[in-house]
C-alpha cells in the first residue's frame, strides 16, 4: 500500500485528498458496517481516554466507594439516583464508570498483547525465514509446541506462574502486565508462521539477491527490504486477532485469573455481577456484557473489512 | 417471553427435564464440597456436619444443643482425671461389624496421633483404657470440664475396618499414602455412604438398621456442591435441588417470593472478627522499622473506622447481628457488657492515627478468604474502603481458604479475618484457649496475631481446670472483657445462616450451630 | 511417506517434551509442595524428610527426567486437595467433558457446514449478508455471556432446562454417561450450545471462504459449462474440494472445544475436567494442574497428528500447506 512519491512533494492537502481518495478509504466509505464499528470504537477510545473527566467516579479508587450507594438500579428504574446512570454494584461502584474504566483496561491489554505478540512473531518469522536451517527448525518446533497447547490453558498457567512468583504487594499492580505477557506468549506463532513463509518468498526474489551480492548487511536486508513487504499481512492478522485478545482477557478475568476485583476489567465485572445475576441486580452483569460483546464485534467487523479491502481477491 | 413457542418447545423437551424428585431423595447443594470422607482429616465444621450422617460420636447434641447419649449410653466421672463411658450394646456398623470398646480406643488413638489434624479438638486427652467390651475409661488433664463437648464430634471408626484397610493412622498426604478412609466410610450413623466424586456428587442411603428411632423419611441423600451462588439459586428455583445450607443472602427476597421455597435464616454461633498481627515488625508495610498494630491507638483507629451498620444493612442484607463481643450471646461465657462496640467515628480514627504518629496512615497487607465466611470477600472490600478513607492503605489479598489459612498460620499478614463458632465445644473456652491464649503447647493454635498477655493466659488456664460451671464462666467472661479492653480483635458481627428448602421438604431442623441434621428432616410424602 | 510419518511422530514427541517442561515449571514455581502437603505444625525434620522423599534435593534435570518418566506411566502423584491419586480424579471427570465436547463438535459441524455452503453459494444476496453478520456475532459474544443468558431464559424464566450439572447419569463401570437418561440429555443442551456457538460460526466462516475460493476455480466453471446441475456442483465438487482445510479445522476445533470447556463447565457447574482444572488453579493443586495440562495436550497433539496423517495419505503434495496451519493459499 505504499504510495508512490512523485519528484515534487505534494502539498498536505493533496496528500490528504489522495489518502481520502485511496482504495482503502473508498472501500471504508462504502462499508456501513466498517463505519459503524469504527465509530463505536472511537467512542469507546474517547471515553476511555478522558474517563477521569467524563465519569462521575473513579471505580478503582476505593475511597470513592460508599456502601450507602450500593446496589442502586439504573436511573430509569425506581430507586435509581443521579449521577449513577447505569446503577451501582454491591460496593457502591458506579457501573457506567466501571464499564468505561474496564473497557480501557480490556482495550489496553488487548492492543498491548497483540502488539507484543506481533513483534515477537515478526522477529521470529524473519529470523526463521531468512536464516533457515537449524535455527528455522528449532524456532518452528517451539511454535508447534505452543500451538499444540490450547491458548486459554497456557494463558491461565502462565498467569498463575507469574502470580505465584510475585510478592502479594505487586500482584494486583502487575496483573495487566502479566495478562499481556501471558496472551502474547501464546499467540505469536500465527505471525511467525506467516512472516516466515512470506520471508522465504521475498528472500528468493531478485532484489534481495542483488542486495546480498553488493554485501548489504543481513540485518539491513531483513529490516529495510523484507520487513516492509511482509508487514501488511501481519497488520491485517493483528486486527483480526485483537478481537480474540480482548475475548481471551475477558475470559481469563471471568475465570478469576485475570484482573483483580479492585481494578475490574469487563470480564471481572461480569464475574462479580454473575454472583448476583438472579437476585434482581441484573445491571451489574448485563451492561458490561453488552459493552464487551460490542467491542469485540466492532473489532472483528473492522478486521474483517480490512482483510477484504486489502485482499480484493476475496471480495 | 417467547411464549408462543413455549408450548412446542416444551413438548419437544419434555420428559423429566425438571422432573419431580424420587420420593425420599433429598437433593442437597452446598456451596462447596466436604474436604474428605475421613472425619479426622481436617477440622472443618461443615465437613464434620456432613460426615455426622455416617459416623457418630459417643455423645451428641440434641435439638436444643444439650448433650445427650449417642454411642455411649451413660458415663460418670471416676476421679478428676478419669471418665468412664458405658457403651451402647447391639449397635452395628454399616458393614455389619459390632460396635465395641476396641473401636473407641482405636478411634481415640487415631484422632490424638501427633500427625492428626484434628488433635486440637481433644486438647485435654491423655489416654484411654478398655475396662470390658462395653466400658471405656478416658483419662484427661485434671478437672477438665468440657470433655463431653469435645466428644460430640469425635466420630467413632470400626477398629476391624481400620486395620483391614491399613487406615489406623491418620491419612498423611505427605507420605503419598492414599488414606482408605479418605474415600470410603463405615460408620454407625443414620445414613450409609454409597459413592463419592469429589466436587461433583456424594451419595448416602438410609441405614435401615440404625440403633436410634428413625424420625426422618429421607431414603437417599445426593449432595452436589454448586459453587456459583447464582447457579445455586437457579437450581433451587427450577426445582433441581431440594435443599441448600448456603442460600446467598442477596437472593433471599427472591427465594422467599417463590411460593414453593422456604428460607430459614437466623444468626449463627460464628462471630467474624479481624485479627491484627503483633510481630515486632510489620509483615508488609511502608512502616518497616516497627509494627504500628502494636499500638493500641492504631488498633482503636482501625476499629473506629468501621461502619458496622452499613455492613449489616448492605453487605449482609440486614441479616447479621452486629456485635462488639467475640462470642455470640448463645455461647456460655457471654455477658452483655461484651457487646459494646467502639463507635463508628472516622474523625476520631484519624485523630488516633495522628496521635500514634501516623497522620498520613500506612500500608499493610489485609488477608481474606473468598470461599469461607458469608460474603467475606465483600466485607473485606467494604472495610478496605473504610480504612482507605481514614488514610490507611490496605492491600487486600483474597484467596481460597486452604491457601490463605496457611499464610495466616505462617504469620504472613498484617490484618485478616477470622470467624469462630466455638464448635464443637459450644463454650467460650474454645475461642479463649485456641485463639486468645498465647501459643503454648496445645493452646493458642489459632492465635495468629501472636498475642501474649499474662493476665488473660492465667484466667484461661484456671478456667480449664475449674469444674464449677458458673465460676468457670465468670473467669472466661473476664478474659473476654480484657481482650476487648486491649482491642486485641475487632469484632464485626455474628454471621447469618440462611438455608433454603424446596417444595419437597416438609421440615428441617436448623440450630444455631448451622449444621444440617437430615436424620431429623421430613420430606413431603 | 514412511519417512514423513516418522518425522511427524518425532515432532509430536518433541512437542510433548516441551509441554512436560511447562508442566514441570508449574511444580517449580507455583508453590512449595512441602508447604502445601504438610500440615502447618510440621517440624523442620518432617519438612526435610518430605523434601528428600519427593526428590526435591536432586539436581533439576534429574527431577525433570523423573517427572517425564512418571508422567509417561500416568503417575502424577496425589491431588493435594482431594487426597486421591490424580489420575483417578481425572478419570472420574473425563466422561463428562468428553460427552460435552462430542455433542458440541457434532453440532458445530452439522450446523456450521451447511450454513457455510449456503452463505457461499448465495454470495452477495441479503440472506448471505445476514448470515455473515450472524456468524460475526457468533464469534464475538463470549461463551460465558451466552451461558449466563441461556440460564436466565431457559432455567430461571421458562424452567425448561436444568441450570447445572449432568442430570442423572448411568454408570457403566468404566464410564458414566448422560446420554441414556432424559435428564442427562436435557442437561447437555445448554452447555453444548454455549460451547458450540463460537465453533459453529467459525466453521461457517471458514467454509464460506473456502467455497468461494473453490467456486472461482476453473474446474467448477468447466462443470458449469458442461451443464451440470448447480446443486451437484456445489455439493459434489465444491464442498469436496474445500474439505481438506475443514478436516484440519475440525482437528483444531476439538482441541479448542476441550480448552473452552473450562469456561462452559464453570458457568454450568459441569462436573468435568475443565471445572476440575479451574478449581485446582484456585486451590494451587499443582499435581492436578500438571496432569490436566499433559493430558489435554496429548489429546490435542494426537488429534493434530491424525489430521496430518490423513492429509498426507489423501494428498501428499499439500504437505507444506498443512504445516503452515490452515488455509495458506
Amino acid at each position: 500500500m505504499a504510495t508512490e512519491l512523485s519528484p515534487a512533494r505534494p502539498s498536505l492537502l493533496q496528500r490528504l485528498w489522495a489518502f481520502y481518495d485511496s482504495d482503502l478509504i473508498w472501500s471504508f466509505r462504502h462499508s456501513p458496517m466498517a463505519i459503524l464499528s469504527a465509530a463505536l470504537l472511537a467512542i469507546v477510545a474517547f471515553t476511555s481516554l478522558f474517563a477521569a473527566w467524563l465519569m462521575p467516579q473513579n471505580p478503582f479508587d476505593i475511597t470513592q466507594l460508599y456502601l450507602d450507594k450500593a446496589n442502586l438500579p439504573p436511573i430509569w428504574i425506581e430507586g435509581g439516583q443521579m449521577p449513577y446512570l447505569l446503577g451501582t454494584d454491591l460496593q457502591g461502584r458506579d457501573i457506567l464508570s466501571a464499564i468505561v474504566y474496564g473497557s480501557r483496561i480490556s482495550l489496553i491489554i488487548g492492543v498491548a498483547s497483540v502488539a507484543l505478540s506481533m513483534t515477537i512473531g515478526v522477529l521470529v518469522g524473519l529470523m526463521a525465514g531468512y536464516v533457515g536451517g537449524a535455527l528455522d527448525n528449532f524456532l518452528m518446533r517451539i511454535g508447534d509446541a505452543v500451538m499444540s497447547i490450547p491458548t486459554l490453558l497456557v494463558a491461565i498457567l502462565i498467569s498463575a506462574i507469574f502470580r505465584g512468583m510475585l510478592p502479594v504487594d505487586y500482584r494486583d499492580a502487575a496483573a495487566p502486565l502479566i495478562l499481556v505477557v501471558a496472551l502474547s506468549l501464546t499467540s505469536w506463532v500465527v505471525y511467525a508462521r506467516m512472516i516466515r513463509a512470506a520471508t522465504m518468498v521475498e528472500a528468493g526474489k531478485e532484489y534481495v539477491l542483488a542486495a546480498r551480492i553488493i554485501k548489504v548487511p543481513r540485518r539491513r536486508i531483513i529490516l529495510h527490504h523484507i520487513l516492509p513487504n511482509v508487514l501488511t499481512a501481519a497488520l491485517v492478522t493483528a486486527t483480526l486477532n485483537l478481537g480474540l485478545a480482548v475475548l481471551a482477557e475477558a475470559t481469563l478475568s471471568f475465570l478469576g485469573v485475570g484482573m483483580p476485583s479492585a481494578q475490574p476489567s469487563l470480564g471481572t465485572l461480569i464475574r462479580i455481577g454473575n454472583q448476583f445475576f438472579f437476585s434482581g441486580t441484573w445491571w451489574i452483569v448485563l451492561f458490561p456484557a453488552l459493552q464487551l460483546t460490542l467491542i469485540i464485534l466492532a473489532v472483528n467487523l473492522l478486521g474483517d473489512w480490512l482483510r477484504d479491502a486489502l485482499n480484493p481477491k476475496l471480495k | 417471553m417467547v411464549a408462543w413457542r413455549s408450548a412446542a418447545l416444551a413438548a419437544v423437551l419434555a420428559g423429566g427435564l425438571v422432573a419431580p424428585a424420587n420420593a425420599g431423595t433429598l437433593r442437597w447443594a452446598p456451596q462447596r464440597d466436604i474436604v474428605s470422607m475421613d472425619p479426622y482429616s481436617f477440622g472443618d465444621t461443615f465437613t464434620l456436619s456432613v460426615l455426622n450422617h455416617v459416623y457418630e460420636g459417643l455423645v451428641r447434641y440434641d435439638d436444643k444443643l444439650k448433650i445427650e447419649p449417642a454411642l455411649a449410653e451413660s458415663w460418670e466421672v471416676v476421679n478428676p482425671t478419669t471418665w468412664r463411658f458405658h457403651l451402647r450394646k447391639g449397635v452395628k456398623y454399616h458393614d455389619g461389624a459390632d460396635f465395641t470398646a476396641d473401636d473407641v480406643l482405636a478411634s481415640l488413638k487415631r484422632v490424638s496421633d501427633p500427625t492428626s489434624p484434628l488433635r486440637g479438638n481433644v486438647p485435654s486427652y491423655v489416654s484411654s483404657n478398655k475396662v470390658d467390651d462395653y466400658t471405656v475409661d478416658i483419662v484427661v488433664t485434671e478437672n477438665y470440664p468440657l470433655l463431653l463437648n469435645d466428644l460430640t464430634n469425635i466420630h467413632i471408626f470400626d477398629q476391624g475396618w481400620l486395620v483391614a484397610n491399613k487406615a489406623e493412622a491418620p491419612t498423611d498426604v505427605a507420605k503419598g499414602v492414599e488414606g482408605y478412609a479418605t474415600s470410603h466410610a463405615n460408620g454407625t450413623g443414620p445414613f450409609k455412604f454409597i459413592s463419592r466424586k469429589p466436587d461433583a456428587e456424594t451419595v448416602f442411603e438410609v441405614n435401615p438398621d440404625w440403633w436410634d428411632k428413625r424420625k426422618h423419611n429421607v431414603d437417599r441423600i445426593v449432595m452436589t456442591p454448586i459453587t456459583s451462588a447464582a447457579t445455586r439459586v437457579a437450581a433451587l428455583i427450577s426445582g433441581e435441588i431440594d435443599f441448600t445450607n448456603q442460600a446467598p443472602l442477596q437472593d433471599i427476597p427472591r427465594l422467599e417470593a417463590s411460593s414453593d421455597l422456604k428460607v430459614l435464616s437466623n444468626s449463627e454461633l460464628r462471630t467474624i472478627f479481624f485479627v491484627m498481627n503483633q510481630t515486632p515488625k510489620a509483615f508488609e508495610s511502608d512502616v518497616t522499622d516497627k509494627n504500628p498494630l502494636q499500638d493500641i491507638k492504631v488498633r482503636q483507629a482501625l476499629y473506629h473506622a468501621i461502619d458496622a451498620d452499613a455492613i449489616q444493612k448492605v453487605v449482609m442484607a440486614g441479616l447479621s447481628r452486629t456485635t462488639g463481643s467475640l462470642v455470640s450471646p448463645a455461647i456460655p461465657g457471654y455477658v452483655p457488657e461484651l457487646d459494646k462496640r467502639l463507635s463508628y467515628d472516622p474523625e476520631l480514627a484519624k485523630k488516633l492515627l495522628a496521635e500514634a504518629g501516623y497522620p498520613d496512615g500506612f500500608s499493610f497487607s489485609f488477608l481474606c478468604r473468598n470461599t469461607e465466611f458469608v460474603n467475606e470477600e465483600q466485607i473485606c472490600q467494604a472495610v478496605s474502603a473504610m480504612w482507605a478513607r481514614i488514610g490507611l492503605r490496605p492491600n487486600l489479598n483474597l484467596g481460597p481458604t486452604t491457601i490463605q489459612d496457611a499464610k495466616f498460620d505462617a504469620g504472613q499478614f498484617d490484618v485478616g479475618t477470622l470467624g469462630w463458632a466455638n464448635e464443637p465445644m459450644i463454650d467460650s473456652y474454645s475461642i479463649l484457649v485456641q485463639v486468645v491464649h498465647s501459643k503454648t503447647g496445645n493452646a493458642g493454635v489459632f492465635n495468629w496475631g501472636g498475642w501474649k498477655d499474662a493476665e488473660i493466659d492465667a484466667l484461661i488456664d484456671k478456667a480449664g481446670a475449674t469444674v464449677d460451671r458458673d465460676e468457670r464462666l465468670a473467669m472466661q467472661a473476664k478474659a473476654l472483657l480484657r481482650a476487648n479492653e486491649l482491642s486485641m480483635f475487632i469484632p464485626v458481627h455474628q454471621q447469618p445462616m440462611a438455608w433454603a428448602t424446596g417444595a419437597n421438604i416438609e421440615s428441617v431442623l436448623q440450630l444455631s450451630d448451622n449444621k444440617p441434621r437430615h436424620w431429623l428432616t421430613r420430606m413431603t410424602e | 511417506m514412511l519417512l514423513l510419518i516418522i518425522k511427524r511422530m518425532a515432532n509430536a514427541i518433541f512437542v510433548i517434551l516441551a509441554v512436560s517442561l511447562l508442566a514441570f515449571t508449574i511444580f517449580k514455581f507455583l508453590g512449595d509442595p512441602v508447604q502445601l502437603m504438610l500440615n502447618p505444625q510440621a517440624t523442620q525434620q518432617e519438612r526435610d524428610q518430605l523434601t528428600e522423599r519427593l526428590g526435591l534435593n536432586d539436581p533439576v534435570p534429574v527431577q525433570f527426567a523423573k517427572f517425564v518418566f512418571n508422567a509417561a506411566r500416568g503417575e502424577f502423584g496425589m491431588s493435594y486437595r482431594n487426597q486421591m491419586p490424580v489420575m483417578e480424579v481425572i478419570a472420574q471427570r473425563f466422561p463428562a467433558t468428553f460427552e460435552l465436547v462430542l455433542v458440541s463438535s457434532v453440532m458445530a459441524l452439522l450446523i456450521g457446514l451447511p450454513l457455510g455452503v449456503f452463505a457461499a453459494i448465495r454470495g452477495g444476496t441479503v440472506m448471505a449478508r445476514v448470515f455473515h453478520l450472524i456468524s460475526m456475532i457468533g464469534v464475538s459474544v463470549p461463551a460465558f455471556v451466552i451461558g449466563i443468558l441461556l440460564i436466565l431464559v431457559f432455567s430461571i424464566e421458562l424452567k425448561w432446562l436444568p441450570a447445572f450439572g449432568r442430570g442423572k447419569v448411568v454408570d457403566l463401570g468404566f464410564w458414566t454417561t448422560g446420554f441414556l437418561t432424559p435428564s442427562g440429555r436435557a442437561a447437555l443442551v445448554m452447555p453444548s450450545i454455549s460451547l458450540a456457538l463460537f465453533q459453529i460460526s467459525f466453521i461457517m466462516r471458514l467454509v464460506t471462504a473456502e467455497m468461494l475460493e473453490v467456486l472461482r476455480t476453473d474446474f467448477i466453471r468447466f462443470a458449469k459449462a458442461r451443464g451440470l446441475k448447480a446443486r451437484a456442483i456445489y455439493f459434489r465438487h465444491g464442498l469436496r474440494n474445500c474439505m481438506m482445510p475443514v478436516v484440519t479445522m475440525t482437528g483444531m476445533l476439538i482441541g479448542d472445544l476441550i480448552a473452552f470447556t473450562l469456561v462452559t463447565e464453570i458457568v454450568f457447574q459441569w462436573p468435568g475436567m475443565g471445572f476440575l482444572f479451574v478449581q485446582s488453579v484456585q486451590y494451587v493443586d499443582i499435581p492436578v494442574m500438571a496432569a490436566y495440562l499433559m493430558i489435554v495436550c496429548c489429546i490435542f497433539i494426537t488429534i493434530n497428528l491424525i489430521v496430518d496423517l490423513i492429509y498426507v495419505v489423501v494428498d501428499p503434495r499439500v504437505d507444506q500447506l498443512v504445516r503452515g496451519g490452515g488455509n495458506g493459499h
